[in-house]
């Protein structure tokens, strides 16, 4: 999975979202080790400072958490994971629906829309 | 001065002139251990002047510098590694032959660690300096640099003539391989290049320190990346 960072946001922000994302999809399981701050780092081709800032917040979330001698893990709390994600698509379908009032759509004419295109997509 | 125990640069009222004009003025900075900070300017802002001063090849005519306590000399020189903007090096030397030049003179220089990133780059170590091009000279110095355990990296614009590939395997060898609570200064106009592995970055003008800040507080204030802030600032 790649990082995909720009320098036009805060980039621990970026960091923050992207590392929720991956434990979303699954990318990192509950229970994963996740590694060293520097690998991290280097991986997404950014400071280690900026990293272990992102990974300090992503604790305070309690979405990792950290075994004093062995590392930092992918919390185990499948609730809170599950939280996330609604919380993920949640803001994505906010998103979608903002785009779509500037289109001029109506909430009824969206949703049918949707289900439209969603049973074409089936056929095919 | 008040010393900071958690700095590794501090500068205080620095002015430096040359014959009819002033090349630095009055400049206060503090930087601290475990950063990588970007001195950002345009041509002629006194970035190279200042890391000649830090270096001890320039001598500030008012104002004091000290790198963790120390006045450019001697004991500074163990712990700052400099790159300088044009090599010293004597051509004929093979890139072995500069390496053991640097454990010769330096304590805490790691040869392995060079032979490493000599290999990684695909650098010959029995190839003469003049048979080298530009960058991959270039990339031999930054390696000797680099290569040394120190407290401060100065890099005077160490990736300008280098290609991005090997400019990416750099710029990780910069975040991966100094330790911890080394501070490294770089100086460039390749912002965009090198703004995602910063923490810190300096704006200088005309001689004095405009800017010096985090760069994601930068960020969340002005919604725009470094880059184009240095764009808009030093807009001719």
């Amino acid at each position: 999975m790649q990082w995909d960072l720009n320098s036009e946001r805060p980039v621990y922000i970026q960091l923050i979202e992207q590392i929720q994302s991956r434990i979303i999809t699954g990318f990192y399981l509950p229970g994963d080790k996740l590694p060293s701050v520097r690998d991290l780092a280097a991986e997404a081709g950014v400071n280690p400072n900026t990293m272990q800032k992102a990974l300090t917040e992503l604790e305070r979330m309690e979405l990792v958490y950290t075994n004093r001698t062995s590392g930092r893990y992918i919390t185990l709390d499948q609730g809170l994971i599950k939280q996330l994600k609604k919380q993920s698509a949640k803001q994505q379908i906010q998103d979608f629906l903002e785009k779509m009032k500037y289109l001029g759509y109506e909430i009824e004419e969206i949703i049918s829309l949707i289900t439209d295109i969603a049973s074409e997509m089936k056929k095919n | 001065m008040e010393t900071n125990r958690n700095a590794i640069l501090q500068c205080n009222a620095v002015t430096k002139r040359f014959s009819g004009y002033t090349a630095l003025s009055e400049v206060n900075l503090t930087l601290e251990k475990g950063r990588i900070i970007g001195l950002l300017g345009p041509n002629g802002s006194g970035k190279s002047t200042l890391l000649k001063l830090v270096n001890g090849l320039l001598v500030p005519d008012t104002g004091t510098i000290q790198i963790a306590g120390y006045e450019p000399g001697i004991e500074s020189k163990r712990i700052v590694s400099y790159l300088p903007e044009r090599t010293y090096l004597a051509d004929w030397m093979r890139v072995i032959d500069v390496l053991n030049f640097f454990q010769d003179f330096y304590e805490n220089f790691d040869k392995h660690k060079a032979y490493d990133m000599l290999e990684r780059l695909h650098i010959d170590p029995k190839k003469r300096l003049k048979t080298l091009s530009k960058g991959t000279k270039e990339k031999v110095q930054l390696i000797l640099v680099m290569s040394r355990k120190a407290d401060l990296y100065c890099l005077d614009e160490p990736i300008g003539g280098v290609d991005p590939a090997s400019r990416d395997y750099i710029l990780k060898t910069i975040i991966t391989n100094y330790n911890k609570n080394a501070t490294v200064l770089i100086s460039t106009h390749l912002i965009a290049d090198i703004e995602m592995v910063l923490d810190e970055v300096i704006f200088i003008k005309d001689g004095q320190i405009t800017l010096h800040a985090p760069v994601d507080d930068i960020r969340t204030k002005e919604n725009k990346s470094i880059d184009t802030l240095f764009r808009e600032v030093f807009k001719c």
